[in-house]
């Protein structure tokens, strides 16, 4: 059974069985909320302002970083599947690529973009 | 006692019902996916007892003890506890976003089993994408995470959702490099051909210096890292961040995010085992069990991790990972594509 429907199955079957899970809670626990109750977490402190806001974080440079390399090693799956029949050719050719993009890696590094501040 | 024969069994049974191949086998699957949500959940529960236990012991105490034999009915009425639970959630949060977060986390853990393969012929679907698909699968954790974070509308909730993505975006290359080094020598990203090709003891990817090593330790620390545990669980560092990501979840939807975890944990070990210790594959006992064996082993390992090492700073882990482990995986990838080419070492 080398197919694809497993997927598909497992995907609606993992959401149905969460959801139905969720339900069966519902039948069974209280619900006594109130405003203090649903206030925002934190720390016992009166919350103040959104969350939702602009802020300094040094995430998305990571995320850069992370898209570059995550195609790359797209590239390198089927170079590894198909690297019995490619031989020397494919060997020099990703030592190449590999070498590329290290320097990219090499040049992040010396940027300071890699350093966490 | 090999389990094949009984699922085999089972579904001729069910195929001699007369229904049409179609609905016999879409019938099989989902019987197959309740099967492992079963099993999932019962692994969950004693993964839980046996880490407190462990971390009892490794602090020279005995952990839950009052509830049945050395405590292990602790983590099932913990989880009839979670069931009864008030679901509380806040007035600010974005409702979708908040509701699916959990789903998400936890169908991106459940969807990895597809291509597990948990003995021989044991395996819901042999994929010929296997090692691919569970690498891709895995990483929607990462999107439900962050969906937890956003939608929570608390700032603890929204760093910790960040940091953690950050952490398993950054964690993931090391990994999938490390898995390539492995694809280099079978030649095939399927499951069953990856195990089948370490038939022999000698054979295993660990064993085959001067690559394979280095490649198991990679995978593993950033296995460690992908799973947001200890020393790298800085998502949810509870000095700092309360709870991380799931700080604003009660009830079901934190018990989700619960036991994605500790399947998300299983997952790394039974692929690590796969990859690297032969799968199935030993003498004597039947195959499952040494799958099993294997996996508990790698999730053993990963516990006494969490109680040996601290905590590392956010700078520490990001350069660790970008500085350290990026290189040594590269460098790891040209020595085995080496090794492959000239034969050393060929098995």
């Amino acid at each position: 059974m080398a197919s694809y429907a497993a997927v598909l199955i497992f995907l609606l079957l993992g959401i149905g069985l969460v959801l139905v899970t969720f339900f069966t809670a519902r039948l069974i626990r209280p619900s006594n909320p109130y405003k203090e109750k649903n206030q925002t977490y934190e720390c016992g402190e009166r919350p103040f302002g959104d969350s939702w806001v602009q802020f300094n974080n040094r995430f998305y440079i990571f995320a850069l970083l992370f898209v570059i390399f995550d195609v790359e090693v797209v590239f390198l799956f089927p170079w590894a599947v198909a690297f019995n029949q490619l031989g020397l050719f494919a060997l020099i050719e990703m030592v190449i690529f590999i070498v590329i993009l290290v320097f990219g890696l090499v040049y992040a590094w010396k940027k300071g973009v890699l350093k966490w501040v | 006692m090999e389990l094949t024969g009984i699922f085999k069994y089972l579904y001729e049974l069910l195929a001699a019902t007369g229904l049409p191949e179609v609905w016999v086998d879409i019938i099989a699957l989902i019987a197959a996916g309740v099967i492992v949500f079963g099993f999932l959940a019962l692994v969950a529960l004693f993964l839980v007892w046996l880490e407190r236990k462990f971390a009892g012991h490794a602090q020279q105490r005995p952990g839950p003890m009052r509830t049945g034999w050395h405590g292990w009915r602790q983590t099932i009425a913990d989880a009839i506890k979670l069931l009864q639970k008030e679901d509380i959630r806040p007035t600010l949060v974005d409702r979708f976003v908040y509701f699916w977060a959990p789903v998400v986390v936890f169908v991106a853990a459940f969807m990895a089993y597809v291509v597990i393969p948990f003995g021989e012929g044991l395996i819901v679907s042999d994929l010929n994408v296997g090692i691919l698909y569970v690498v891709a699968i895995t990483s929607f954790t990462v999107i439900g995470m962050l969906m937890a974070g956003w939608g929570s509308n608390n700032k603890y909730s929204l760093l910790g959702g960040m940091r953690s993505a950050a952490q398993v975006v950054s964690y993931e290359i090391p990994m999938v490099i490390a898995i390539c080094s492995v694809i280099l020598f079978v030649g095939s990203l399927s499951m069953v051909d990856i195990v089948q090709s370490q038939a022999k003891i000698y054979q295993w990817y660990v064993f085959r210096l001067p690559f394979g090593p280095i490649a198991f330790i990679i995978y593993l620390i950033a296995g460690t890292a992908e799973t947001n545990r200890t020393p790298f669980d800085l998502p949810e560092a509870e000095q700092e961040l309360v709870a991380g990501f799931n700080t604003e979840y009660s009830g079901m939807k934190f018990a989700m995010f619960f036991l994605a975890e500790f399947v998300n944990m299983f997952t790394v070990s039974a692929i690590g085992a796969t990859l690297f210790l032969g799968g199935w594959q030993g003498p004597l006992l039947p195959s499952w069990m040494w799958f099993l064996g294997k996996t508990m082993f790698l999730v053993l390992v990963l516990m006494l991790f969490r109680w040996t090492f601290p905590r590392l700073r956010v700078d520490q882990l990001m350069e660790f990972a970008w500085k350290t482990l990026i290189p040594f995986a590269f460098v790891n990838l040209i020595l085995a594509a080496v090794m492959k080419y000239s034969g050393w070492f060929n098995w």
